[in-house]
């Protein structure tokens, strides 16, 4: 069953009124709408979705990563209400998917989202709410690099402790290790090409 | 040294078997082989069915799986191989005792296979350790492990014990301990082993575009 989203809005805002939480509409086929939550109402958000009797979303399923480079992507699939102003630079996005096992429904898609993809790239860890988010949270923050505030524990959980960068970034550019392709195609192609020696003279 | 074989047969007729140490060596050697217990990824399922009762490892000399590197003879690369694993399989294989032998088992150990390109992932396990069967596959079928192994085994056979071309676990100065690459900031540290194999040339002819 899907969570009636306007119901469980209007509730949230009942319960926080001074959380900033905004309703995304997705224009797909999915028709999967979420709710943008504000960073310092993200721990109470999950906190009231969780312990409220009528609403029990006790399951945090999954977290994932998103990076948008170029802001006006993210709002063409999660559009925002009319008059919002568009962000000004890319941003790293969190999407947590919330079920309820006891009211047997789900998902309820909240998003929370950095300032930017440089520097204040800090997002408030729900671990203390939902233990599930340990090893999730910590895997965004290897391959995205996002920093969650909060953590218990935030080290790389994939990647070494040596490396740096975090790859699945879209301006992730892996070190050019092209040694030899059979049958090159495509991206690798254009890779080999890098590395063809200089054509012989006829 | 060769064995007359009319000879052979008159007296294994008699009951006397007549067989060169190396032979003898080499067959207890191939009939025994100990892997080592340990998958790395989905290939290491087919490996585990192939020691089941359907196909039976156990009928090559071959079921007996040891946790522990020192009391194996085969290390079974079974599965992706990915950057942050590599080192502790080159480690793994340190620490197995001579003579060792061993199968790179599927396209992601052979080759990266799928996910050659991507940011973690191995392209091929012989870049650290030497491989003497490679098993092509995505997942390889448990025959075709199987046949892997009886190819090992015929491998073996073949060993020579003594003179200029013989096995490496024979000669002592052979070599030691392979040497464990390092994690860098993007890459393993070196990102191959050049005593153990070396990139391909990237050859033009002038036809091409």
């Amino acid at each position: 069953m899907t969570p009636d989203l306007p119901a469980i809005l209007a509730r949230l805002q009942a319960a926080l009124p001074a959380a900033g939480l905004v309703h995304l509409r997705n224009p797909g086929p999915a028709a999967q709408d979420s709710l943008l939550v504000a960073h310092d109402s993200l721990v109470a958000v999950c906190q009231t979705l969780r312990d409220t009797p009528e609403l029990a979303f006790d399951f945090l399923s999954n977290v994932s990563g998103v990076d948008w480079p170029e802001p006006a992507k993210a709002d063409a699939v999660a559009v925002p209400p009319e008059g919002t102003a568009p962000a000004a630079g890319g941003f790293l996005e969190v999407v947590y998917h919330l079920y309820s096992t006891a009211r047997r429904c789900g998902p309820l898609v909240l998003r929370a989202r950095t300032l930017d993809r440089q520097a204040q790239v800090f997002v408030p860890s729900v671990v203390a709410v939902y233990r599930s988010a340990d090893y999730q949270e910590r895997e965004i923050f290897d391959l995205f690099g996002v920093i969650f505030t909060g953590h218990p524990d935030l080290r790389r959980i994939l990647m070494w402790e040596e490396f740096v960068d975090h790859p699945m970034r879209k301006d992730y550019v892996a070190p050019d290790d092209y040694e030899y392709e059979p049958t090159p195609h495509d991206a690798v192609l254009e890779k080999a090409k890098l590395h063809y020696p200089a054509k012989p003279e006829i | 040294m060769a064995i007359d074989q009319k000879l052979a047969e008159d007296l294994k007729s008699q009951g006397v078997h007549v067989t060169s140490f190396e032979s003898l060596i080499n067959w207890g050697r191939s009939s025994s082989l100990w892997p080592m217990q340990f998958g790395l990824a989905c290939c290491a399922i087919e490996m585990i069915a192939a020691t089941m009762a359907k196909y039976d490892m156990a009928r090559f000399g071959a079921e007996v799986f040891r946790p522990s590197p020192r009391q194996a003879d085969l290390m079974i690369v079974a599965g992706t191989v990915t950057k942050k694993m590599a080192p502790q399989v080159v480690r793994l294989y340190n620490q197995m005792a001579e003579p060792k032998y061993v199968i790179a088992m599927g396209a992601c150990a052979i080759s990266g296979g799928p996910f050659k390109d991507g940011y973690n992932v191995l392209k091929g396990i012989d870049r650290f350790i030497p491989v003497d069967v490679s098993i092509p596959g995505c997942p390889p079928r448990p025959e075709a492990l199987l046949h892997g192994l009886m190819t090992l085994q015929k491998k073996i056979a073949k060993e020579k014990l003594m003179g200029s071309s013989r096995a490496r676990h024979a000669d002592p100065n052979g070599p030691g301990d392979l040497p464990v690459p390092a994690f860098g900031p993007h890459d393993l540290e070196p990102t191959f082993n050049p005593d153990v194999w070396n990139p391909p040339a990237i050859t033009r002819d002038a036809s091409e575009s």
